[in-house]
């Protein structure tokens, strides 16, 4: 319950914080919504020896389109993300994670930055922006550096972030018409991580053809992985069962989770399958319906 | 090193010493003797200790009360105003939902963000809004009615009945 001391900063500026981070080295670390990282100092998992709170530089909580691009700023709450109508327009899947990840109170704290800066396989979003094909923008001493998803994540709290960089952007391809979105977690309650979760993001031409597919799978590997040859079982074909079908075996076949409390990997392997299944149908009914 | 810090505290503002670690549930409790706000985990799940912070719901224990400075909060003792219970404190009496008390605060501050976002929540909507709230005794259903009677109350509209069923 109680974490060890350290020393708090809270600069009012980017470059502040990027200079502090330089100065205490290995040392610091980044306080954005606090609901991971105080977790592990409350049990001493963690042991900063400064804390850099970025809770009060402007500018860094934000979402909007600019040129086709979707821009969420790294400290922006799950629970903006949760209630944005730009977002509830084109991209439905934020609907679907925002509710399952933890809860209302976490929620108005925990960032989108922090999920994903956290480099937990069990954090929802991972998969999410695995299925949009999003870029991670990362702010260091060099400035501004774009990080594409699929080489972000590294190993266990692991990401290409480089001491002293700071996650201030994600950006996501605005989808085109007749694209659909769903995400969707099995878990034993509210506020659990999931014993296994699938996003998918599927784009359907006018002749009934998947012109594009992302999918991401959450907690069934040591990183958050990307379903690749399901995506390649869909893209140039129409949707049938079977393709459908094909592409739920490749996941549940190509993850690599394994057994604990939640579940042996045989079973965390089937609900792979199942979800993939029917996060397909989602997002299909939601591309036909948008 | 101890920071200074200035926080409005159900209304009343505060200048105090603290040290960086301290958490704003012990800063709370231990600090300015607020009691009524409780601590019933150490990994953020329970939420005893929820409290508004400019009027959004947090959970205290994973707040430092360095990250409070300047801002606003309310706790379980700043809800009733002048001398008369809140519609959520009158609802949860009313409708016996609670027994032992522990997680009543905590509840209280919660629904009081949920009915001010959505004043007229259905009963799915409540129970996915509390569900960062973890309760022992009641098996939740009455605290449902408490907040469904909180609702019609702000609302301006008819009371639900407050008789027990008994099944």
């Amino acid at each position: 319950m109680i974490p060890q001391s350290f020393q708090y900063e809270s600069p009012g500026s980017l470059a502040e914080a990027i200079s502090m981070l330089q100065q205490y080295g290995e040392d610091a670390k980044i306080l954005s919504g606090g609901h991971s990282l105080i977790p592990m100092m409350k049990l001493r998992f963690a042991t900063p020896e400064y804390l850099i709170d970025i809770n009060n530089i402007p500018g860094l909580s934000y979402i909007r389109e600019e040129n086709g691009t979707l821009k969420i700023g790294g400290l922006t709450r799950e629970a903006e993300l949760e209630h944005s109508d730009l977002l509830k327009q084109h991209f439905p899947i934020f609907a679907d994670v925002t509710k399952l990840i933890a809860d209302p109170q976490v929620r108005n704290m925990g960032t989108i930055g922090g999920n994903l800066a956290h480099g937990d396989a069990a954090n929802d979003h991972p998969a999410v922006m695995m299925a949009l094909h999003a870029t991670v923008v990362a702010t260091g001493p060099e400035g501004e550096r774009e990080i594409p998803i699929d080489e972000f994540f590294y190993g266990f709290y692991m990401t290409a972030l480089q001491h002293g960089d700071i996650l201030t952007e994600i950006r996501i391809p605005m989808p085109p018409p007749g694209t659909g979105s769903a995400y969707h977690k099995m878990e034993r309650k509210v506020g659990d991580y999931a014993t296994a979760g699938v996003a998918v993001q599927i784009t359907i031409g006018d002749n009934g053809v998947v012109t594009a597919a992302g999918i991401g799978l959450t907690n069934v590997n040591p990183v958050p992985l990307r379903a690749a040859r399901s995506e390649q079982a869909l893209i140039g074909k129409p949707l049938t069962e079977a393709t459908i079908n094909e592409a739920a075996l490749y996941a549940s076949e190509d993850c690599n989770p394994s057994s604990d409390l939640r579940g042996s990997e045989e079973y965390k392997r089937s609900i792979v399958a199942t979800l993939v299944k029917r996060m397909i149908h989602q997002a299909v009914n939601r591309a036909n319906n948008s | 090193m101890l920071k200074e810090i200035t926080i409005t505290v159900n209304g009343q503002q505060h200048t105090l010493e603290v040290e960086p670690r301290l958490l704003l549930v012990h800063m709370i409790r231990e600090v300015l003797n607020l009691t009524g706000t409780h601590i019933g985990c150490d990994t953020s799940s329970c939420g005893a200790c929820t409290i508004l912070l400019d009027g959004k719901s947090i959970k205290s224990c994973t707040v430092l009360a360095v990250q409070a400075n300047g801002k606003s909060i309310t706790t379980i003792e700043g809800v009733a105003q002048d001398n008369q219970l809140s519609p959520l404190q009158e609802g949860f009496k009313e409708n016996h939902g609670l027994h032992c008390g522990f997680c009543t605060p905590g509840m209280i501050l919660r629904a009081t963000e949920l009915l001010a976002q959505n004043p007229n929540p259905t009963e799915e909507e409540i129970r996915w809004g509390i569900a960062g709230n973890l309760c022992r005794c009641t098996g939740y259903n009455n605290i449902v009615k408490a907040i469904q009677y909180a609702g019609a109350k702000i609302r301006g509209e008819e009371l639900p009945s407050t008789e027990p069923e008994f099944v």
